[in-house]
């Protein structure tokens, strides 16, 4: 067994598409430690949920893996089977969705779907299965849990129904939980009750996290380590002190800047990352960044950069960094 | 629920008197009468059988005894079909018609559905592609070309079922499908539309994130969410079929109560167009409630008001 819990190594993943071959995920590679919190970010459509989904073998139609490998706690996930997928699925590596209100089954009742999980992959039968779901909605902060057994998704608030989601997730207490954006559809009070609560959980539960958002603000609270993806690559990975305070691709720093801040006068406009994101039918062939960079350079555009190590754990795939750590080396060997 | 049902039988019985009345009179406005034959009767014996039939009163009286005999369950006496009351008629004929009609609209269910459903899972397939050529198929085509397109295949060249009258089971089967061709076609449609349109929602990649199997997500969590336009769909259909069709009747000589329909029609006979009228109407009302319960035990969120 690896030092990893997730291991993702050179995931490349395209939907094939009628306008053409798509693709999303260009040799995606992260990884994450049992109970560690990883945070994905990026603006839509830069591939993280494709890379959290395609590891719980959810890639939609007519998405397709075609090279790298996903390893997770000792499963690799791209040779396995449908069969073999769905006994992970929900029970070693769970979800929460997006958007709660439109996540849960409208005709059948909160414990129907939550012992649904249970009885699927445990040996409970109907009677403790009822019991774990009451139990677990107690766990998720939900009053009057037997109540709420018996009620159907609509009877319930967004922030309960995402709390219902969560006691899902967590039924059979997986090793893994993904959560894609999962307070973007949230007001922002309860936003805050529920990452306050995925916390809580995570202690309690020792999982490791996936969370998946392009809320900087979030995961500078939740995350221990955190990638940054643009246009289906890991533009920049580390700690998330690295990240926040020495941010080194310039798209990362663009995202830095345009976070409003509290000490700054009220009529300061935001600073916006300037273009639009790259259309993903037809690359550059150069760094996806580049057309929006500010010290974009003719390489850019020309070649993709390699990824250039800052730390033991940070690192990051610009030219500019390339060109430091070059100028560095002649300096050295000028100096020996 | 009792509060709402009760609500909608109030509104049922004026929805019903309104039918009543307009029908009353257009029927009254068309030229003719039912004692207009080919053959001219002398106008003595004219005025004697519409003095019988009460036809010789002013059309405001006729509606206050017809509409005070209705209140009473009394539907009247035909006049083309001596001795013979219009609850009679309808008495022995309904049976007949509701028993094949009732057999079509379930084979239209049994085949529509998982034909349907089948389509969307296979959507882009070969078999998507036959299913959807099948149900335009049966859309489009008349039932008096299928009822003759089976008639010469199944009876005239293979000589397998009897091709009129209704004395064994088989007599029913060519009937039966020829009723179930079009229902079952369009059933294929609508469920084909609303299971693409469920199959994208996300409670079904929940489903799938728990690691449920294929079939335990479609039938559990897709096909109650995505039968609903069937089930609105069914209510009146299911009114007009156990009524009989006119055509399916006609041409495979059954009494059912399709044929008169058309015959009070062509008749004049006036009692019986009401009845059937009146009794339809009933029908239909009577299925769209059954439909709105219906709709409250698939779907909870559906409010009875």
């Amino acid at each position: 067994m690896s030092e990893y819990l997730v291991n993702i190594e050179n995931e490349r993943l395209s939907f094939f598409t009628p306008a053409g071959e798509v693709k999303a995920l260009n040799d995606v590679s992260l990884h994450l430690r049992e109970g560690e919190v990883l945070g994905i970010v990026g603006e839509s459509g830069s591939g993280k949920s494709v890379t959290a989904y395609s590891l719980m073998g959810l890639t939609a139609y007519p998405g397709r893996l075609i090279g790298g490998s996903l390893q997770f706690n000792g499963h690799q996930i791209e040779k396995m089977t449908e069969k073999e997928m769905r006994k992970i699925r929900g029970n070693e590596i769970s979800i929460i969705f997006q958007d709660p209100m439109t996540s849960l089954n409208p005709v059948y009742t909160i414990g129907n779907q939550i012992t649904e999980v249970v009885m699927l992959h445990t040996n409970k039968n109907k009677q403790q299965a009822t019991e774990r779901a009451r139990e677990l909605l107690t766990l998720v902060g939900i009053n009057e849990p037997q109540k709420r057994l018996n009620q159907y998704p609509h009877e319930l608030s967004g922030g309960m129904r995402q709390r219902v989601m969560i006691a899902i997730a967590l039924a059979c207490e997986p090793k893994l939980l993904i959560a894609d954006e999962p307070t973007t559809a949230l007001d922002v009070t309860i936003q805050a009750q529920i990452l306050e609560l995925m916390m809580e959980l995570k202690e309690k539960l020792g999982m490791a996290i996936i969370m998946i958002t392009h809320d900087l603000g979030v995961v500078a609270n939740m995350c221990d380590r955190i990638a940054v993806m643009y246009a289906g690559k890991v533009v920049e990975y580390g700690n998330t002190d690295d990240i926040f305070y020495n941010p080194s691709h310039e798209y990362t720093k663009g995202l830095i800047r345009s976070i409003p801040k509290l000490t700054e006068k009220e009529h300061n406009k935001l600073i916006p990352i300037e273009g639009s994101p790259v259309d993903m039918l037809n690359p550059p062939a150069g760094c996806p960044f580049a057309p929006r960079c500010r010290a974009c350079m003719k390489i850019c555009l020309r070649e993709m950069p390699e990824y250039t190590d800052i730390t033991d754990i940070h690192y990051s795939a610009c030219w500019l960094l390339q060109k430091e750590e070059f100028e560095k080396q002649q300096r050295q060997k000028g100096d020996a | 629920m009792a509060k709402y049902i009760i609500k909608r039988i109030a509104m049922a019985i004026i929805t019903i008197f309104a039918v009543a009345t307009v029908t009353f009179f257009v029927m009254n406005m068309v030229p003719g009468g039912p004692f207009m034959a080919e053959k001219a009767i002398s106008p003595q014996a004219q005025a004697a059988l519409n003095e019988k039939y009460g036809l010789d009163k002013p059309l405001s009286e006729q509606y206050t005894t017809y509409m005070k005999d209705i209140l009473h369950g009394n539907l009247g006496l035909s006049v083309k079909q001596r001795g013979r009351t219009v609850n009679m008629i309808i008495g022995t004929k309904f049976p007949v018609s509701a028993r094949i009609g009732g057999m079509a609209i379930l084979a239209a269910v049994m085949i529509g559905v998982p034909l349907g459903s089948i389509a969307a899972f296979k959507r882009g397939t070969l078999i998507d592609n036959i299913i959807i050529v099948f149900s335009t198929c049966g859309i489009a085509v008349p039932s008096f070309v299928v009822c003759t397109i089976l008639m010469y295949i199944l009876s005239l060249k293979l000589g397998l079922l009897p091709t009129y009258g209704l004395g064994s089971w088989k007599n029913y089967i060519m009937p039966v499908m020829a009723l179930a061709l079009y229902p079952s076609s369009y059933i294929s449609r609508l469920m084909r539309s609303s299971m693409l349109d469920v199959m994208g929602q996300d409670y079904m990649r929940t489903a799938r994130a728990k690691g449920l199997s294929q079939l335990v997500s479609i039938f559990k969590h897709a096909l109650r969410n995505a039968i609903l336009p069937v089930v609105t769909y069914l209510g009146p259909l299911l009114a007009y079929t156990v009524t009989g069709s006119f055509i399916v009747e006609k041409i495979f000589t059954i009494p059912g109560l399709g044929s008169e329909f058309i015959g009070s029609i062509t008749g004049r006979d006036y009692p019986l167009i009401m009845g059937t009228t009146i009794f339809l109407a009933t029908l239909m009302v009577i299925m769209n409630v059954l439909v709105d319960v219906a709709y409250k035990f698939i779907d909870p969120r559906i409010n009875l008001k």
